[in-house]
């Protein structure tokens, strides 16, 4: 263990087949998997807006977004694997509840602007979340972060671009991008999580290098990134108490409802159970799929074996 | 002796784990790019060039299937990689090379 | 007595009659298809072709994108996605091209999103919800097998334009056949579950078939002027594919019966126009705005 924590000091990366604690490995198959399944289940908002996507370009472009999400997800799982973890059983904690997916997807996408926002604000906020987390001490995850940051910019200028020619729209496009704005900035500010001194696991990654800076350090440099960028639209954010602090050149901002955090995570946000439900019947509709494959492959090695 | 209705004997139809190398251009060495499930090769040269190929660099795919790659030990790192760091002539730093000589 | 206001027949059973303020003249004359028959709007054939090549890849792409986060597996949703793309972009291009022949300054997105069903030119077969998995990989494959053959015709089209569309698509074509084909195999050979799905899939579907190799007036003039290849001719090199892989896949080919035809002239199936309210709903809530 002291070998273990001395490499971790130097800088090193911790790969699949290097000794680790036990407790390493089990907070890094939940961080790893809860990632996987939030790219999973984020497709679903996205995804309700593919059919109906308003010109083709923008079509074109979601639909390539929401792929880029599934294979995001793709990535992590496989990166978990690593941990001695099958994809089946990562699954089936998923479908089970057993597993955690980030808050922010269990919100719906009532507008088509709300597809937009969430580029700029639910992909930004992961963007600085990743960044962070291509440092990671865990190779698997820190490669896998590397190759999302890579693809993930697209999606956050795709979603501002959006959000930027609703703003300079119709009267009734202006409405909608300001609707839709207030009812995703709360909850995407919420995405970084409570506050360390809240958070039970915060303390323990940090130590472990796995997180390499704080929720609310994060949640503090989206808020600085994002608030110039509303001004530049004409687009106003849903906090009275926001304003400028010219001394630490940082955007206050107001105090967030945690109950409404609590309530989601436990379950009770807008679309938990409709998130799950569709996870759950692709996954069980589609068992007979996957058995074929299986069997086909299974006949052919047969035969070549005889 | 498979069950009259194909199905895979016993609870295993997970599809197996792959791992997937990509080449980016002509030249370039193949670079290990992540993994993808996959009942057989085809499949899993299809998924792979549909995972890790979408933006179009890659000209070369290789999947392996996980449990074929044999790799070293971490403990073994010493005695397999240690002799060569004190080998300074393998480097091309090490060669003086006469001002406006061009070696390569 | 002759309705002066009649129009041609478009199918061989029955005729239809449809006034249309648009048109100056009409011979009824049965069991003879044309195109003209419910509109004035796009009689120069060159502009139908492409239409119905374009419309194929939009409402086969559409169909595609909604299997997007349901799949039976991620792996599939990806490469399910990456078909869908391919076809959409390719029939962007064509549409946009079309508009460009036509001159009337419809863009791809007008014509995406303002046409009533009614104007649409895709083939049936591609307008058919997606079903369960087998229906959408079978119907796939049977698109995928003509549509190689197709592409492989366009290329040296006398339409440059059209003809550099083509071969890009070409490649993505050939990639799309490999997978669907692959699909089929491992269901008519995998469980006797995914055997019996793929053959009814192969059942219901296949009277949609003949449609993608009807000739009609259009066809004749695409023909005649070197713009795309005989329909007639792809049949017989595309039944072999066919035939090949339903036999790997231990499945039968449905006997030839009746022929479902009229996507080609706007007649078409129920689906499509509530296809169409998802897709064009948004679109037409705000005419004239930019997304």
């Amino acid at each position: 263990m002291a070998e273990f924590e001395a490499r971790l000091d130097r800088g090193e990366t911790i790969e699949p087949k290097d000794w680790m604690p036990e407790k390493y490995r089990k907070q890094l198959i939940r961080m790893m998997s809860q990632h996987a399944h939030s790219e999973i289940v984020g497709m679903l908002p996205e995804g309700n807006w593919i059919t109906r996507a308003p010109c083709l370009r923008r079509k074109i472009t979601l639909l390539a977004k929401v792929q880029d999400e599934a294979g995001h997800g793709l990535y992590i799982y496989c990166g978990t694997e690593t941990l001695g973890i099958g994809r089946e059983e990562l699954v089936d904690q998923l479908l089970t509840g057993k597993a955690k997916y980030s808050s922010i997807f269990n919100y719906p996408t009532l507008t088509w602007a709300d597809i937009g926002v969430i580029g700029w604000f639910v992909d930004g906020a992961a963007i600085v979340n990743q960044t962070m987390l291509a440092k990671t001490s865990y190779g698997p995850y820190a490669r896998a972060m590397i190759r999302i940051c890579k693809e993930e910019n697209f999606h956050k200028r795709q979603g501002y671009e959006i959000c930027s020619v609703l703003a300079a729209g119709t009267r009734a496009q202006r409405d909608m991008v300001q609707d839709a704005v207030n009812r995703w900035w709360w909850p995407s500010l919420m995405m970084f999580g409570p506050s360390d001194k809240d958070s039970p696991n915060s303390a323990e990654l940090i130590r472990w290098r796995v997180k390499r800076e704080s929720n609310d350090t994060l949640r503090q440099r989206f808020v600085d990134l994002t608030v110039p960028q509303a001004r530049a639209i004409n687009v106003s954010l849903p906090d009275p108490d926001l304003r400028y602090n010219a001394e630490t050149e940082r955007w206050h901002f107001g105090e967030i409802d945690w109950d409404e955090f609590y309530q989601v995570i436990k379950g009770n946000g807008p679309c938990n159970r409709e998130r799950l439900a569709a996870r759950r019947s692709a996954h069980d509709d589609g068992a007979w799929v996957r058995d074929a494959a299986a069997a086909y492959a299974h006949k052919r090695s047969a035969v070549s074996a005889a | 002796m498979t069950p009259d209705d194909g199905q895979v004997p016993g609870n295993d139809t997970q599809w197996p784990l792959w791992e997937v190398f990509t080449q980016e251009g002509e030249g370039a060495p193949h670079e290990h790019a992540g993994s993808v499930h996959a009942v057989d090769a085809e499949h899993a040269l299809q998924n792979a060039r549909d995972v890790y190929a979408r933006r179009g660099k890659v000209v070369s795919i290789w999947v392996v299937p996980s449990e074929q790659i044999i790799a070293s030990a971490p403990g073994d790192a010493g005695p397999l990689f240690d002799p060569g760091n004190d080998k300074p002539y393998r480097h091309p730093q090490f060669y003086k090379v006469p001002r406006g000589v061009r070696v390569e | 007595m002759t309705n002066p206001i009649a129009t041609r027949s478009s199918t061989r059973s029955h005729a239809a009659f449809v006034s249309n303020k648009h048109m100056t003249s009409g011979t009824w004359v049965p069991g003879k298809r044309s195109d003209t028959a419910t509109s004035g709007i796009a009689s120069d054939p060159h502009v139908t072709y492409l239409l119905r090549v374009a419309d194929d890849r939009l409402v086969l792409g559409h169909r595609l994108s909604e299997w997007c986060g349901h799949a039976p597996i991620l792996e599939e949703d990806i490469a399910l996605g990456n078909f869908a793309l391919d076809l959409i972009g390719q029939a962007s291009a064509l549409l946009k091209h079309a508009g460009g022949i036509e001159s009337k300054g419809r863009s791809e997105d007008t014509l995406a999103y303002f046409r009533d069903a009614v104007e649409y030119r895709n083939c049936l077969l591609v307008e058919l919800p997606r079903g369960d998995f087998a229906m959408t990989l079978v119907r796939q494959f049977l698109f995928d097998a003509y549509d190689v053959l197709l592409l492989e015709g366009l290329v040296t089209s006398t339409d440059k334009t059209l003809g550099g569309i083509a071969a890009k698509a070409e490649k993505e074509a050939r990639y799309h056949l490999r997978h669907s084909a692959e699909w089929v195999r491992m269901l008519g050979d995998g469980t006797a579950e995914s055997h019996g799905r793929a053959q009814r899939a192969l059942n219901d579907l296949w009277t949609y078939t003949p449609e993608l190799f009807a000739v009609d007036d259009v066809d004749r003039a695409i023909v005649e002027r070197g713009i795309g290849p005989d329909p007639v001719g792809l049949r017989d090199r595309w039944r072999a594919t066919v035939q090949r892989v339903v036999s790997d896949a231990t499945l039968t080919l449905p006997p030839d019966e009746h022929a479902a035809t009229g996507g080609r002239t706007g007649r078409h199936t129920e689906h499509l126009g509530r296809m169409l309210s998802d897709m064009q709903s948004l679109a037409r809530a705000h005419p004239g705005a930019t997304w």
